[in-house]
């Protein structure tokens, strides 16, 4: 019989978390990068029955119209498919847990340590995404609230527009250095 | 660069965040095990690779990541018109020249 999972203490330094980029940043004329801190998030998947009540369970209601999010309280739900969203708590309240306590039909991943979340601000900053991303980013395209999956460069990003001149750009883990040091690249072109 | 209709996101967007998926309203039989070798390398292998206008699938891969059908004509490269996925294959195209 195999004994009981010894409890360790999982307050050592050497288990500390180290969010990919921390701390880094870059002010360019017109754009500043920062790092965002890290935040709770999930995948969700469901079906058109099961939104009113996980928008009730969640707190926010889910967007259905394309390229659009809906925040309420620190909680952001951003529409990425017909089906699919991207929910952000910055305020450390797991969604999942909330999607846990109710019975309709969904799917919802934890992957608040898959993505990094880079702010691009500055009146260039639409200018500096530019660089890397097609889509068309004026305001009358892409409004403030206006959130959707796309690329920069050679990864795929998912972008928030949540001011005139505020862009947060999330992207997985494993590429943050790449997107981090494209987005530097770009604001500097950008300001020059 | 080619701007794409996507049927889902009710825009068009540029062509980097779509993938080309192949030839679409190829059915797959109900009983495969049951064809013949040659219906079965028609049904495999075999596509109709026309000059000229085709129905393919493609995928909004780094968008809302759904398939769906486009009309393309291949000699000019211009799409002629897409639309969501099981929907049946359009009678009247726009803009077709015949």
């Amino acid at each position: 019989m195999a004994k009981a999972a010894v409890k360790t203490n999982a307050a050592g330094p050497s288990v500390e978390r180290r969010p990919a980029l921390a701390g880094q940043s870059l002010s360019a004329a017109g754009v500043t990068l920062a790092v965002l801190p890290p935040a709770e998030r999930i995948s969700l998947r469901a079906p058109e029955a099961s939104i009113a009540a996980l928008s009730k369970a969640l707190g926010v209601v889910l967007p259905q119209r394309p390229k659009t999010s809906a925040a309420k309280a620190g909680r952001t739900a951003l529409w990425l498919g017909p089906d699919e969203w991207l929910v952000i708590d910055e305020n450390g309240k797991d969604p999942l847990a909330d999607c846990a306590s109710i019975s309709v039909l969904h799917s919802a991943v934890g992957i608040s340590h898959r993505n990094v979340a880079i702010s691009v601000t500055g009146p260039a900053a639409a200018a500096t995404i530019n660089a890397g991303c097609p889509q068309d980013l004026s305001l009358d395209a892409f409004p403030v609230g206006a959130a959707s999956r796309s690329i920069l460069g050679k990864v795929e990003i998912v972008l928030l527009r949540t001011a005139a001149d505020a862009f947060r750009v999330e992207c997985w883990r494993s590429f943050s250095d790449y997107v981090f040091t494209f987005l530097s690249e770009a604001a500097r072109d950008a300001a020059a | 660069m080619l701007l794409i209709r996507c049927p889902y996101c009710e825009e068009e967007r540029p062509e980097l965040e779509f993938r080309n998926a192949g030839e679409a309203h190829i059915a797959r039989s109900p009983n495969i095990a049951g064809e013949s070798d040659d219906d079965f390398e028609k049904f495999f292998f075999i596509r109709s690779n026309p000059k000229g206008i085709i129905y393919e699938r493609w995928r909004h891969m780094h968008g809302c990541a759904r398939f769906f059908n486009a009309v393309r004509d291949t000699v000019s490269d211009r799409f002629l018109m897409t639309y969501k996925a099981g929907e049946p294959k359009p009678v009247k195209l726009p803009g077709a020249t015949k």
